[in-house]
Protein backbone atom coordinates (compact mmCIF):
# COMPACT_ATOMS: atom_id res chain seq x y z
CA UNK A 1 0.00 0.00 0.00
CA UNK A 2 1.50 3.32 -1.06
CA UNK A 3 2.23 5.99 1.90
CA UNK A 4 2.13 9.67 0.85
CA UNK A 5 5.24 10.99 1.93
CA UNK A 6 3.49 13.82 4.42
CA UNK A 7 1.85 10.78 6.12
CA UNK A 8 5.39 9.10 6.37
CA UNK A 9 6.99 12.34 7.81
CA UNK A 10 4.10 12.77 10.38
CA UNK A 11 4.04 9.44 11.59
CA UNK A 12 7.99 9.23 11.77
CA UNK A 13 7.94 12.51 13.85
CA UNK A 14 5.18 11.48 16.00
CA UNK A 15 7.86 8.34 16.85
CA UNK A 16 10.75 10.33 17.36
CA UNK A 17 8.93 12.38 19.96
CA UNK A 18 7.57 9.62 21.76
CA UNK A 19 10.48 7.89 21.85
CA UNK A 20 12.51 11.65 22.91
CA UNK A 21 10.17 11.39 25.80
CA UNK A 22 10.61 7.83 27.05
CA UNK A 23 14.25 8.30 26.92
CA UNK A 24 14.81 11.48 28.68
CA UNK A 25 13.62 10.90 31.92
CA UNK A 26 16.66 8.61 31.55
CA UNK A 27 19.30 10.43 30.39
CA UNK A 28 18.13 13.06 33.55
CA UNK A 29 18.28 10.86 35.79
CA UNK A 30 22.39 9.87 34.14
CA UNK A 31 23.36 13.61 34.30
CA UNK A 32 22.41 14.21 37.71
CA UNK A 33 23.73 10.73 39.30
CA UNK A 34 27.07 12.51 38.12
CA UNK A 35 26.89 15.99 40.27
CA UNK A 36 28.73 15.83 43.27
CA UNK A 37 26.70 13.98 45.78
CA UNK A 38 24.70 16.59 48.30
CA UNK A 39 24.16 19.13 45.87
CA UNK A 40 21.33 19.75 43.47
CA UNK A 41 21.68 20.30 40.40
CA UNK A 42 19.18 21.33 37.25
CA UNK A 43 17.11 18.49 35.28
CA UNK A 44 19.43 18.00 32.31
CA UNK A 45 22.93 19.42 32.79
CA UNK A 46 26.18 17.78 32.31
CA UNK A 47 28.40 18.37 35.25
CA UNK A 48 31.90 20.49 34.40
CA UNK A 49 33.55 17.32 36.35
CA UNK A 50 31.91 14.10 36.24
CA UNK A 51 31.41 12.51 39.91
CA UNK A 52 31.91 8.47 38.40
CA UNK A 53 32.52 7.39 42.17
CA UNK A 54 29.01 8.04 43.27
CA UNK A 55 27.82 4.73 41.14
CA UNK A 56 30.61 3.32 43.69
CA UNK A 57 29.36 4.71 46.94
CA UNK A 58 25.78 3.81 46.00
CA UNK A 59 26.58 0.79 44.95
CA UNK A 60 28.15 0.22 48.65
CA UNK A 61 25.34 1.90 50.57
CA UNK A 62 22.62 -0.06 49.08
CA UNK A 63 24.52 -3.07 49.65
CA UNK A 64 23.99 -4.10 46.53
CA UNK A 65 25.95 -7.50 46.59
CA UNK A 66 23.44 -8.46 49.35
CA UNK A 67 20.42 -6.84 47.63
CA UNK A 68 21.20 -8.83 44.18
CA UNK A 69 22.03 -12.26 45.85
CA UNK A 70 18.77 -11.51 47.83
CA UNK A 71 16.53 -11.39 44.25
CA UNK A 72 18.40 -13.70 42.72
CA UNK A 73 17.33 -16.06 45.90
CA UNK A 74 13.50 -15.23 45.54
CA UNK A 75 13.35 -15.49 42.05
CA UNK A 76 15.24 -19.05 41.71
CA UNK A 77 12.35 -19.88 45.18
CA UNK A 78 9.53 -18.33 42.96
CA UNK A 79 9.90 -18.80 39.17
CA UNK A 80 10.54 -22.84 39.21
CA UNK A 81 7.82 -23.62 41.50
CA UNK A 82 5.56 -21.43 39.50
CA UNK A 83 6.00 -23.06 36.62
CA UNK A 84 6.06 -26.56 38.02
CA UNK A 85 2.85 -26.30 39.80
CA UNK A 86 1.26 -24.01 37.60
CA UNK A 87 2.22 -26.65 34.27
CA UNK A 88 0.69 -29.66 36.27
CA UNK A 89 -2.59 -27.39 37.03
CA UNK A 90 -3.03 -26.52 33.80
CA UNK A 91 -2.10 -29.62 31.94
CA UNK A 92 -5.08 -31.41 34.56
CA UNK A 93 -7.50 -28.93 33.77
CA UNK A 94 -7.13 -28.53 29.79
CA UNK A 95 -6.48 -32.35 29.15
CA UNK A 96 -8.25 -35.08 31.46
CA UNK A 97 -11.41 -35.45 32.52
CA UNK A 98 -12.56 -34.48 36.20
CA UNK A 99 -15.36 -33.43 37.45
CA UNK A 100 -15.46 -30.29 38.80
CA UNK A 101 -12.77 -28.81 36.54
CA UNK A 102 -15.04 -26.28 35.12
CA UNK A 103 -15.67 -24.54 38.85
CA UNK A 104 -11.72 -25.27 39.30
CA UNK A 105 -11.64 -22.92 36.80
CA UNK A 106 -14.13 -19.99 37.79
CA UNK A 107 -12.01 -20.14 41.17
CA UNK A 108 -8.65 -19.40 39.54
CA UNK A 109 -10.08 -16.95 36.92
CA UNK A 110 -11.52 -15.39 40.29
CA UNK A 111 -8.38 -14.50 40.88
CA UNK A 112 -7.10 -12.97 37.95
CA UNK A 113 -8.12 -9.20 38.68
CA UNK A 114 -7.66 -9.27 42.77
CA UNK A 115 -5.06 -6.24 43.79
CA UNK A 116 -2.51 -7.44 46.06
CA UNK A 117 -3.87 -4.88 48.90
CA UNK A 118 -6.89 -6.41 48.62
CA UNK A 119 -5.15 -9.51 50.53
CA UNK A 120 -2.07 -8.69 52.14
CA UNK A 121 -3.38 -7.86 55.38
CA UNK A 122 -4.49 -11.59 56.30
CA UNK A 123 -0.88 -12.59 55.06
CA UNK A 124 0.93 -10.50 57.29
CA UNK A 125 -1.33 -11.94 60.07
CA UNK A 126 -1.01 -15.59 58.44
CA UNK A 127 3.27 -14.85 58.19
CA UNK A 128 3.58 -14.05 62.17
CA UNK A 129 1.62 -16.94 62.92
CA UNK A 130 3.41 -19.32 60.94
CA UNK A 131 6.51 -17.76 61.35
CA UNK A 132 7.61 -16.83 58.49
CA UNK A 133 7.67 -13.20 58.60
CA UNK A 134 10.64 -11.32 57.71
CA UNK A 135 12.38 -14.09 56.32
CA UNK A 136 12.72 -13.91 52.03
CA UNK A 137 9.93 -16.84 51.70
CA UNK A 138 7.72 -13.71 53.22
CA UNK A 139 7.65 -12.64 49.80
CA UNK A 140 8.35 -16.09 47.80
CA UNK A 141 5.36 -18.26 48.97
CA UNK A 142 2.83 -15.65 49.03
CA UNK A 143 3.93 -14.47 45.12
CA UNK A 144 4.03 -18.44 44.04
CA UNK A 145 0.12 -18.24 45.25
CA UNK A 146 -0.34 -15.01 43.56
CA UNK A 147 0.96 -15.83 40.36
CA UNK A 148 -1.51 -18.94 40.34
CA UNK A 149 -4.48 -17.62 38.65
CA UNK A 150 -3.12 -16.16 35.71
CA UNK A 151 -0.37 -18.98 35.57
CA UNK A 152 -2.74 -22.12 35.77
CA UNK A 153 -5.20 -20.24 32.84
CA UNK A 154 -2.14 -19.35 30.88
CA UNK A 155 -1.02 -23.12 31.31
CA UNK A 156 -4.28 -24.40 30.26
CA UNK A 157 -4.62 -21.85 27.34
CA UNK A 158 -2.17 -23.73 26.18
CA UNK A 159 -3.11 -27.64 26.75
CA UNK A 160 -6.74 -27.07 26.16
CA UNK A 161 -5.34 -26.52 22.20
CA UNK A 162 -3.31 -29.72 22.14
CA UNK A 163 -4.85 -32.62 19.65
CA UNK A 164 -6.73 -34.93 21.86
CA UNK A 165 -5.26 -37.73 19.37
CA UNK A 166 -1.77 -37.18 21.06
CA UNK A 167 -3.25 -38.38 24.26
CA UNK A 168 -5.02 -41.13 23.38
CA UNK A 169 -1.95 -42.51 21.06
CA UNK A 170 0.29 -42.05 24.01
CA UNK A 171 -2.69 -44.10 26.15
CA UNK A 172 -2.56 -46.90 23.58
CA UNK A 173 0.90 -47.44 24.20
CA UNK A 174 0.23 -47.63 28.01
CA UNK A 175 1.46 -44.14 29.30
CA UNK A 176 0.09 -43.15 32.54
CA UNK A 177 -0.95 -39.66 32.92
CA UNK A 178 2.77 -38.85 34.18
CA UNK A 179 4.38 -40.61 31.74
CA UNK A 180 1.94 -37.98 29.44
CA UNK A 181 2.55 -34.86 30.80
CA UNK A 182 6.80 -35.30 31.49
CA UNK A 183 7.57 -37.06 28.18
CA UNK A 184 4.99 -35.73 25.76
CA UNK A 185 3.04 -32.64 27.00
CA UNK A 186 6.05 -30.78 28.82
CA UNK A 187 8.30 -30.97 26.17
CA UNK A 188 5.75 -29.59 23.24
CA UNK A 189 5.00 -26.84 26.15
CA UNK A 190 8.21 -25.20 26.66
CA UNK A 191 7.28 -21.61 24.78
CA UNK A 192 4.17 -21.08 26.80
CA UNK A 193 6.74 -22.63 29.86
CA UNK A 194 9.49 -20.29 28.81
CA UNK A 195 6.98 -16.66 28.13
CA UNK A 196 5.85 -17.75 31.61
CA UNK A 197 9.18 -18.15 33.42
CA UNK A 198 9.75 -14.27 31.57
CA UNK A 199 6.83 -12.84 32.69
CA UNK A 200 6.76 -14.09 36.52
CA UNK A 201 10.62 -13.58 37.01
CA UNK A 202 10.11 -9.55 35.97
CA UNK A 203 7.12 -9.25 38.32
CA UNK A 204 9.69 -10.65 41.02
CA UNK A 205 12.26 -8.68 40.89
CA UNK A 206 10.09 -6.00 40.36
CA UNK A 207 7.95 -6.96 43.55
CA UNK A 208 7.52 -3.50 45.78
CA UNK A 209 4.15 -4.07 48.29
CA UNK A 210 4.83 -7.48 49.23
CA UNK A 211 8.73 -6.63 50.13
CA UNK A 212 7.32 -3.56 52.31
CA UNK A 213 5.03 -5.34 54.51
CA UNK A 214 6.18 -8.19 55.16
CA UNK A 215 10.03 -7.66 55.40
CA UNK A 216 12.00 -5.25 57.33
CA UNK A 217 15.37 -5.62 56.20
CA UNK A 218 15.75 -4.03 52.64
CA UNK A 219 18.78 -6.84 52.20
CA UNK A 220 16.33 -9.60 52.55
CA UNK A 221 13.74 -8.42 49.66
CA UNK A 222 13.86 -7.71 46.14
CA UNK A 223 15.65 -5.09 44.11
CA UNK A 224 12.20 -3.10 43.83
CA UNK A 225 11.95 -3.66 47.74
CA UNK A 226 15.35 -2.51 48.15
CA UNK A 227 15.51 0.56 45.93
CA UNK A 228 12.22 1.87 48.16
CA UNK A 229 14.35 1.66 51.35
CA UNK A 230 17.28 3.32 49.14
CA UNK A 231 14.59 6.43 48.70
CA UNK A 232 13.90 6.42 52.06
CA UNK A 233 17.32 7.34 53.54
CA UNK A 234 18.96 9.24 50.62
CA UNK A 235 15.88 11.41 49.61
CA UNK A 236 17.68 14.09 50.11
CA UNK A 237 20.96 13.60 48.21
CA UNK A 238 19.35 13.19 44.74
CA UNK A 239 22.89 12.67 43.12
CA UNK A 240 23.18 9.40 45.15
CA UNK A 241 19.57 8.50 45.07
CA UNK A 242 19.50 8.62 40.88
CA UNK A 243 22.90 6.48 40.81
CA UNK A 244 21.46 3.65 43.38
CA UNK A 245 18.35 3.55 41.01
CA UNK A 246 20.47 3.31 37.61
CA UNK A 247 22.37 0.98 39.42
CA UNK A 248 19.51 -1.03 40.50
CA UNK A 249 17.65 -0.21 37.03
CA UNK A 250 21.04 -1.97 35.30
CA UNK A 251 20.17 -5.41 35.66
CA UNK A 252 16.41 -5.36 34.42
CA UNK A 253 18.20 -3.14 31.23
CA UNK A 254 20.87 -5.80 30.35
CA UNK A 255 17.80 -8.67 30.43
CA UNK A 256 15.63 -6.51 28.98
CA UNK A 257 18.11 -5.64 25.89
CA UNK A 258 19.23 -9.44 25.43
CA UNK A 259 15.40 -11.20 25.21
CA UNK A 260 13.60 -7.82 24.21
CA UNK A 261 11.45 -10.11 21.84
CA UNK A 262 10.86 -12.87 23.82
CA UNK A 263 9.70 -10.28 26.74
CA UNK A 264 7.48 -8.05 24.67
CA UNK A 265 5.52 -11.14 23.39
CA UNK A 266 5.38 -12.81 26.47
CA UNK A 267 4.12 -8.91 27.92
CA UNK A 268 1.65 -8.94 25.34
CA UNK A 269 0.06 -12.14 25.43
CA UNK A 270 0.06 -12.08 28.70
CA UNK A 271 -2.37 -8.69 29.02
CA UNK A 272 -4.31 -10.87 26.61
CA UNK A 273 -4.74 -13.98 28.42
CA UNK A 274 -5.10 -11.58 31.97
CA UNK B 1 -10.12 -40.00 14.74
CA UNK B 2 -12.62 -40.70 17.23
CA UNK B 3 -12.54 -42.72 20.50
CA UNK B 4 -15.90 -44.09 20.23
CA UNK B 5 -15.30 -46.78 17.13
CA UNK B 6 -11.45 -47.20 17.87
CA UNK B 7 -9.30 -49.73 20.32
CA UNK B 8 -8.92 -46.65 22.88
CA UNK B 9 -12.52 -47.24 24.09
CA UNK B 10 -11.19 -49.72 27.15
CA UNK B 11 -9.11 -46.53 27.90
CA UNK B 12 -12.56 -44.79 28.66
CA UNK B 13 -13.55 -47.40 30.96
CA UNK B 14 -15.10 -46.45 34.02
CA UNK B 15 -12.22 -47.58 36.17
CA UNK B 16 -10.14 -45.15 33.96
CA UNK B 17 -11.98 -42.24 34.05
CA UNK B 18 -11.90 -42.82 37.73
CA UNK B 19 -8.82 -43.33 37.79
CA UNK B 20 -8.53 -40.35 35.87
CA UNK B 21 -9.89 -37.96 37.66
CA UNK B 22 -8.09 -39.24 41.06
CA UNK B 23 -4.63 -38.60 39.57
CA UNK B 24 -5.90 -35.16 37.90
CA UNK B 25 -7.07 -34.04 41.37
CA UNK B 26 -3.47 -34.77 42.53
CA UNK B 27 -1.91 -32.60 39.66
CA UNK B 28 -3.87 -29.83 40.72
CA UNK B 29 -3.35 -30.19 44.28
CA UNK B 30 0.11 -28.25 44.89
CA UNK B 31 -1.28 -25.70 42.72
CA UNK B 32 -4.57 -25.25 44.29
CA UNK B 33 -3.43 -25.59 47.95
CA UNK B 34 -1.43 -22.57 47.38
CA UNK B 35 -3.74 -20.64 46.16
CA UNK B 36 -5.69 -21.69 49.01
CA UNK B 37 -3.52 -20.88 51.82
CA UNK B 38 -2.19 -17.49 50.69
CA UNK B 39 -5.16 -16.39 48.36
CA UNK B 40 -8.47 -17.48 49.29
CA UNK B 41 -8.26 -17.96 52.67
CA UNK B 42 -6.94 -14.20 52.92
CA UNK B 43 -9.78 -13.56 50.77
CA UNK B 44 -12.14 -14.46 53.13
CA UNK B 45 -9.91 -13.15 56.07
CA UNK B 46 -10.07 -9.90 54.93
CA UNK B 47 -13.72 -9.75 54.63
CA UNK B 48 -14.12 -10.97 58.18
CA UNK B 49 -11.66 -8.36 59.77
CA UNK B 50 -13.90 -6.06 58.27
CA UNK B 51 -16.57 -6.47 60.43
CA UNK B 52 -14.58 -6.14 63.20
CA UNK B 53 -12.81 -3.28 65.23
CA UNK B 54 -9.35 -4.50 65.85
CA UNK B 55 -5.77 -2.81 66.22
CA UNK B 56 -4.07 -6.55 65.65
CA UNK B 57 -3.24 -7.85 68.70
CA UNK B 58 -5.59 -6.92 71.62
CA UNK B 59 -9.55 -8.06 70.98
CA UNK B 60 -12.01 -7.94 68.07
CA UNK B 61 -14.60 -6.29 68.60
CA UNK B 62 -17.99 -6.70 66.19
CA UNK B 63 -19.37 -3.66 64.84
CA UNK B 64 -21.41 -5.03 61.88
CA UNK B 65 -20.80 -2.32 58.61
CA UNK B 66 -19.98 0.24 61.07
CA UNK B 67 -16.42 0.09 58.52
CA UNK B 68 -17.99 0.70 55.48
CA UNK B 69 -20.41 3.22 56.52
CA UNK B 70 -16.72 4.91 58.31
CA UNK B 71 -15.57 4.28 54.55
CA UNK B 72 -18.14 5.95 52.91
CA UNK B 73 -18.49 8.70 54.89
CA UNK B 74 -15.52 10.30 56.13
CA UNK B 75 -14.03 12.10 53.84
CA UNK B 76 -10.42 11.31 53.42
CA UNK B 77 -11.57 7.41 53.11
CA UNK B 78 -13.80 7.95 50.71
CA UNK B 79 -12.16 10.30 48.93
CA UNK B 80 -9.33 7.94 47.93
CA UNK B 81 -11.89 5.79 45.88
CA UNK B 82 -12.86 9.35 44.46
CA UNK B 83 -8.98 10.15 43.58
CA UNK B 84 -8.79 6.20 42.21
CA UNK B 85 -11.61 7.08 39.35
CA UNK B 86 -9.74 10.47 38.52
CA UNK B 87 -6.43 8.16 38.27
CA UNK B 88 -8.34 6.42 35.40
CA UNK B 89 -8.81 9.19 33.62
CA UNK B 90 -4.72 9.52 33.57
CA UNK B 91 -3.72 6.16 33.30
CA UNK B 92 -6.37 4.84 31.05
CA UNK B 93 -8.21 6.89 28.84
CA UNK B 94 -5.49 9.25 27.89
CA UNK B 95 -2.75 6.10 27.20
CA UNK B 96 -5.39 4.30 25.40
CA UNK B 97 -6.95 7.13 23.40
CA UNK B 98 -3.43 8.68 22.79
CA UNK B 99 -2.39 5.13 21.63
CA UNK B 100 -5.15 4.47 19.36
CA UNK B 101 -4.08 7.85 17.74
CA UNK B 102 -0.40 7.49 17.83
CA UNK B 103 -0.69 3.69 16.50
CA UNK B 104 -2.94 4.56 13.56
CA UNK B 105 -0.79 7.14 12.91
CA UNK B 106 2.61 5.28 12.44
CA UNK B 107 1.80 1.64 12.00
CA UNK B 108 2.70 1.71 8.33
CA UNK B 109 5.66 4.12 9.48
CA UNK B 110 7.32 1.60 11.91
CA UNK B 111 8.56 -1.14 9.95
CA UNK B 112 11.92 -2.45 9.68
CA UNK B 113 14.90 -1.50 11.59
CA UNK B 114 13.67 1.74 12.84
CA UNK B 115 10.22 0.06 13.68
CA UNK B 116 11.68 -2.67 15.97
CA UNK B 117 13.98 0.06 17.78
CA UNK B 118 11.12 1.96 18.28
CA UNK B 119 8.92 -0.80 19.67
CA UNK B 120 12.06 -1.93 22.30
CA UNK B 121 12.43 2.19 23.33
CA UNK B 122 8.40 2.85 23.86
CA UNK B 123 8.16 -0.26 25.95
CA UNK B 124 10.75 0.07 28.04
CA UNK B 125 8.96 1.56 30.97
CA UNK B 126 6.92 -1.84 30.63
CA UNK B 127 9.55 -3.71 31.99
CA UNK B 128 11.49 -1.70 35.01
CA UNK B 129 9.95 -1.70 38.59
CA UNK B 130 7.14 1.12 39.30
CA UNK B 131 9.64 1.99 42.04
CA UNK B 132 11.93 3.13 39.97
CA UNK B 133 9.71 5.15 37.66
CA UNK B 134 8.43 6.59 40.65
CA UNK B 135 11.71 7.61 41.62
CA UNK B 136 12.73 9.21 38.55
CA UNK B 137 9.60 11.23 38.20
CA UNK B 138 9.81 12.41 41.49
CA UNK B 139 12.92 13.93 40.43
CA UNK B 140 11.65 15.32 37.23
CA UNK B 141 8.55 16.81 38.31
CA UNK B 142 10.92 18.32 41.16
CA UNK B 143 11.76 22.51 41.55
CA UNK B 144 14.78 21.63 39.97
CA UNK B 145 13.98 19.05 37.81
CA UNK B 146 13.68 19.20 34.10
CA UNK B 147 10.10 19.50 33.79
CA UNK B 148 10.71 22.99 35.09
CA UNK B 149 13.88 23.66 33.30
CA UNK B 150 12.25 22.69 29.85
CA UNK B 151 8.83 25.04 30.56
CA UNK B 152 11.39 27.72 31.89
CA UNK B 153 13.19 27.33 28.40
CA UNK B 154 10.12 27.67 26.29
CA UNK B 155 9.56 31.30 28.65
CA UNK B 156 6.86 29.29 30.47
CA UNK B 157 8.33 30.41 34.34
CA UNK B 158 4.97 31.55 34.91
CA UNK B 159 4.21 27.59 35.47
CA UNK B 160 7.10 26.24 36.87
CA UNK B 161 6.38 24.66 40.72
CA UNK B 162 6.85 21.82 42.64
CA UNK B 163 4.54 19.68 41.12
CA UNK B 164 3.76 16.72 43.33
CA UNK B 165 3.66 19.24 46.12
CA UNK B 166 0.94 21.10 44.50
CA UNK B 167 -2.70 20.31 45.97
CA UNK B 168 -4.17 21.11 42.22
CA UNK B 169 -1.46 19.52 40.13
CA UNK B 170 -0.12 16.70 42.18
CA UNK B 171 -2.62 14.07 40.74
CA UNK B 172 -2.06 15.01 37.42
CA UNK B 173 1.78 14.58 37.53
CA UNK B 174 1.44 11.43 39.36
CA UNK B 175 -1.22 10.62 36.80
CA UNK B 176 1.72 11.77 34.39
CA UNK B 177 3.88 8.77 35.61
CA UNK B 178 1.27 6.41 34.66
CA UNK B 179 0.88 8.18 31.12
CA UNK B 180 4.81 7.47 31.00
CA UNK B 181 4.62 4.16 31.61
CA UNK B 182 1.67 2.40 30.20
CA UNK B 183 1.39 4.96 26.54
CA UNK B 184 4.35 2.14 24.88
CA UNK B 185 2.48 -0.60 26.36
CA UNK B 186 -0.77 0.64 24.55
CA UNK B 187 0.67 1.75 21.35
CA UNK B 188 3.26 -1.62 20.76
CA UNK B 189 -0.46 -3.67 21.78
CA UNK B 190 -2.63 -1.72 19.47
CA UNK B 191 -0.10 -1.61 16.76
CA UNK B 192 0.51 -5.06 16.72
CA UNK B 193 -3.78 -5.13 16.53
CA UNK B 194 -3.54 -3.40 13.50
CA UNK B 195 -1.07 -5.52 11.65
CA UNK B 196 -3.94 -8.23 11.81
CA UNK B 197 -6.14 -5.37 9.62
CA UNK B 198 -6.63 -6.90 5.82
CA UNK B 199 -5.29 -3.76 4.35
CA UNK B 200 -7.95 -3.94 1.46
CA UNK B 201 -10.10 -2.21 4.55
CA UNK B 202 -8.00 0.90 4.13
CA UNK B 203 -7.29 0.38 0.46
CA UNK B 204 -11.05 0.91 -0.36
CA UNK B 205 -11.73 3.83 2.40
CA UNK B 206 -9.09 5.53 0.65
CA UNK B 207 -10.69 5.16 -2.97
CA UNK B 208 -13.88 6.24 -1.58
CA UNK B 209 -12.00 9.42 -0.41
CA UNK B 210 -12.41 8.73 3.15
CA UNK B 211 -10.02 10.69 5.30
CA UNK B 212 -8.07 9.80 8.38
CA UNK B 213 -10.62 10.41 10.80
CA UNK B 214 -13.06 8.52 8.98
CA UNK B 215 -10.97 5.78 8.24
CA UNK B 216 -9.67 5.68 12.43
CA UNK B 217 -13.66 5.70 12.76
CA UNK B 218 -14.94 3.49 10.70
CA UNK B 219 -12.30 0.68 10.32
CA UNK B 220 -9.55 0.98 13.30
CA UNK B 221 -11.90 1.52 16.59
CA UNK B 222 -13.82 -1.33 15.47
CA UNK B 223 -11.48 -3.73 14.39
CA UNK B 224 -9.34 -3.38 17.84
CA UNK B 225 -12.06 -3.82 19.84
CA UNK B 226 -10.60 -6.72 21.56
CA UNK B 227 -7.03 -4.84 21.75
CA UNK B 228 -8.45 -2.12 23.00
CA UNK B 229 -10.21 -3.75 25.76
CA UNK B 230 -7.32 -5.63 26.57
CA UNK B 231 -5.93 -2.32 26.89
CA UNK B 232 -8.85 -0.47 29.32
CA UNK B 233 -8.54 -3.73 31.61
CA UNK B 234 -4.88 -3.66 31.84
CA UNK B 235 -4.73 0.30 32.63
CA UNK B 236 -7.94 0.63 34.75
CA UNK B 237 -6.60 -1.86 37.14
CA UNK B 238 -2.98 -0.17 37.14
CA UNK B 239 -5.22 2.84 38.38
CA UNK B 240 -7.60 1.42 40.76
CA UNK B 241 -4.83 -0.58 42.17
CA UNK B 242 -1.98 1.82 42.16
CA UNK B 243 0.19 1.70 44.85
CA UNK B 244 4.53 1.73 44.30
CA UNK B 245 4.32 4.91 41.95
CA UNK B 246 2.30 7.10 44.37
CA UNK B 247 3.85 5.12 47.70
CA UNK B 248 7.30 6.24 46.06
CA UNK B 249 6.31 10.15 44.63
CA UNK B 250 3.68 11.56 47.26
CA UNK B 251 2.98 8.53 49.67
CA UNK B 252 -0.92 9.84 49.46
CA UNK B 253 0.21 13.97 49.84
CA UNK B 254 0.42 16.49 50.02
CA UNK B 255 -2.45 16.26 52.28
CA UNK B 256 -4.73 13.24 50.92
CA UNK B 257 -4.45 14.81 47.33
CA UNK B 258 -2.83 11.59 45.62
CA UNK B 259 -4.15 9.03 48.19
CA UNK B 260 -5.66 6.23 46.46
CA UNK B 261 -7.32 2.77 48.43
CA UNK B 262 -3.92 0.93 47.54
CA UNK B 263 -2.32 3.59 50.18
CA UNK B 264 -4.60 4.60 52.53
CA UNK B 265 -5.19 0.45 53.27
CA UNK B 266 -1.86 0.46 53.99
CA UNK B 267 -1.74 3.00 56.07
CA UNK B 268 -4.73 2.14 58.26
CA UNK B 269 -3.41 -1.30 58.41
CA UNK B 270 0.61 -0.83 59.20
CA UNK B 271 0.71 2.56 60.75
CA UNK B 272 -2.48 3.21 62.14
CA UNK B 273 -3.38 -0.09 62.97
CA UNK B 274 -6.67 0.14 62.49
CA UNK B 275 -6.99 -3.62 60.97
CA UNK B 276 -10.78 -3.74 60.50
CA UNK B 277 -11.27 0.29 58.62
CA UNK B 278 -8.52 -1.09 56.52
CA UNK B 279 -10.14 -4.32 55.56
CA UNK B 280 -13.60 -2.84 54.87
CA UNK B 281 -11.39 -0.42 52.49
CA UNK B 282 -9.43 -3.45 50.91
CA UNK B 283 -13.26 -5.05 50.45
CA UNK B 284 -14.14 -2.08 48.66
CA UNK B 285 -11.37 -2.02 46.30
CA UNK B 286 -11.57 -5.58 45.15
CA UNK B 287 -15.26 -5.28 44.48
CA UNK B 288 -14.86 -1.86 42.65
CA UNK B 289 -12.02 -3.68 40.46
CA UNK B 290 -14.77 -6.11 39.60
CA UNK B 291 -17.44 -3.70 38.75
CA UNK B 292 -15.56 -1.90 36.53
CA UNK B 293 -13.74 -4.83 34.68
CA UNK B 294 -16.68 -7.13 34.24
CA UNK B 295 -18.37 -4.23 31.79
CA UNK B 296 -15.20 -3.75 29.92
CA UNK B 297 -15.00 -7.16 29.46
CA UNK B 298 -18.20 -7.82 28.03
CA UNK B 299 -18.26 -5.04 25.70
CA UNK B 300 -15.34 -5.58 24.07
CA UNK B 301 -15.23 -9.69 23.73
CA UNK B 302 -14.78 -11.11 20.28
CA UNK B 303 -17.99 -12.84 19.12
CA UNK B 304 -15.28 -15.90 18.25
CA UNK B 305 -14.88 -16.44 21.85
Amino acid sequence: MKVAQSELWIGRALLLTLMAFTILPFISIFMTALHPSGTVPSGLDWPPDPQWINFVTAFKMAEMPKLLASSIFIVLSVVPATLVISTMAGFAIGLLRIPGSRVLLFLFVFGLTLPFQGIIIPIYFLERAIGIYNTRFAIALPLIALYMPFAVFWMRAHFVNMPSELSEAARVDGATSWDLFWQIQVPLARAPIASLGILTSIWTWNQFLLCLVLVENPTQRTMAGGLGAFQGHYANNVPLLCAGTILILVPTLIVFILFQRQIITALLQGAFKG
Amino acid sequence: MTSDNHPVAPALSRWNIRRESIVGWLFILPALLMYAFFVLVPFLFTILYSFFRWNGVGPMTWVGVKNYISVLQVPNLVGTIFNAFWLVVWFSFIPVGLGLIVASVIYRVATGRFGAVARTVLFLPQVIALVAAGIIWGWLLALPGLINQMLSAIGLDALTRAWLGDFNWALPSVGMVGIWVLLGFCIVLLQTGMGKIDPSFYESARLDGASWFQEFLAITVPLLRHEIGVCLTVTVIAALAAFDIIWVTTAGGPGNATSVPGIQIYILAFTQRSIGLASALAVMLMALVVIVILPIQWLTRESAQ
